[in-house]
């Protein structure tokens, strides 16, 4: 019972997030509207007995992608408002009306069993701590993770790269295209 | 009343539209950015769910290598848009259509 009360208000945080974020005119108040959505998914991932990936969750996410976030953010316009004028027609229209198709399309698809693959279920006492979660990732999926190595490394040197040689300063702020 | 995987699965498919709408609707390129770590996010969600309902650790060794996709898309990304602001100084979708036919 105490989860289910748990899920109901985190899923209420996790969703009020969410909103904010894509709803949100300043886009700080959308890195912040994600940052409460990444804590809230860290506490369904504990509620899930995946501790090690919560750990992971608030220590990558919260602490360093959303800390990159609202640095490029700072850097790069805080004060710019976007425009909300429509230039496409009737885009929020679409949007809602797509998003909402998405959603509904996912929930009913995950209800067959063509999806979910209908096994059996219930070893309820996988817990994921730092031990079992090592023991797969260096044992069966030892390729993956070194492949992940060679991603990160390749990120790194391409985004130095793309600051390095990328345009030198150029900026004085162009004056605006006629819309 | 008893918490199944199902409620998970339903909520991270709610959050994953809601990135979806953000991607669509959204212009500056920072806020598109952080839609779709939403809906990374929203699918490492359903990884760790499914893991903990079929009793296998594979769902969070998926989720941590979604992590670092993730982590490595965002470095690029916004590398990207930083380049393309120092050379425009906008970040919106918009205004970079130098490409349209």
């Amino acid at each position: 019972m105490i989860e289910v009360i748990v899920f109901a208000i985190f899923a209420a945080v996790a969703l009020a997030g969410a909103i904010t974020m894509i709803s949100a005119r300043n886009p700080v108040y959308s890195a912040l509207g994600l940052l409460t959505t990444m804590f809230a998914m860290a506490v369904f991932y504990v509620l899930l007995d995946a501790h090690f990936v919560a750990a992971v969750q608030i220590l990558v996410y919260a602490g360093a992608v959303m800390t990159l976030f609202l640095f490029v953010i700072m850097m790069i316009g805080v004060d710019k408002k976007e425009d909300t004028a429509e230039s496409i027609p009737f885009q929020r229209v679409i949007t809602f009306v797509v998003a909402l198709g998405l959603g509904v399309v996912i929930i009913l698809a995950g209800q067959t069993a063509w999806v979910t693959g209908g096994a059996a279920f219930g070893s309820g006492d996988l817990v994921g701590s730092i031990e079992t979660v090592a023991d797969s990732l260096f044992g069966n999926w030892t390729i993956a993770f070194l492949s992940t190595v060679f991603l990160l490394t390749i990120a790194a040197v391409g985004t130095i790269a793309l600051a390095l040689f990328g345009p030198a300063a150029a900026p004085e702020p162009e004056t605006e295209e006629p819309a | 009343m008893t918490l199944t995987v199902g409620w998970y699965m339903g909520l991270a498919a709610v959050l994953f539209s809601i990135g979806a709408a953000g991607v669509l609707m959204r212009r500056n390129a920072l806020v598109m950015f952080m839609s779709v770590e939403l809906m990374l996010n929203s699918v490492n969600l359903t990884f760790i769910a499914a893991g903990k309902e079929l009793g296998l650790v594979e769902g969070q060794v998926a989720a941590l290598f979604v992590m670092v996709v993730a982590a490595a898309e965002v470095t690029v990304g916004l590398a990207i848009l930083v380049a393309v602001f120092r050379r425009r100084a906008t970040a919106n979708v918009d205004a970079l259509s130098e490409l349209k036919g």
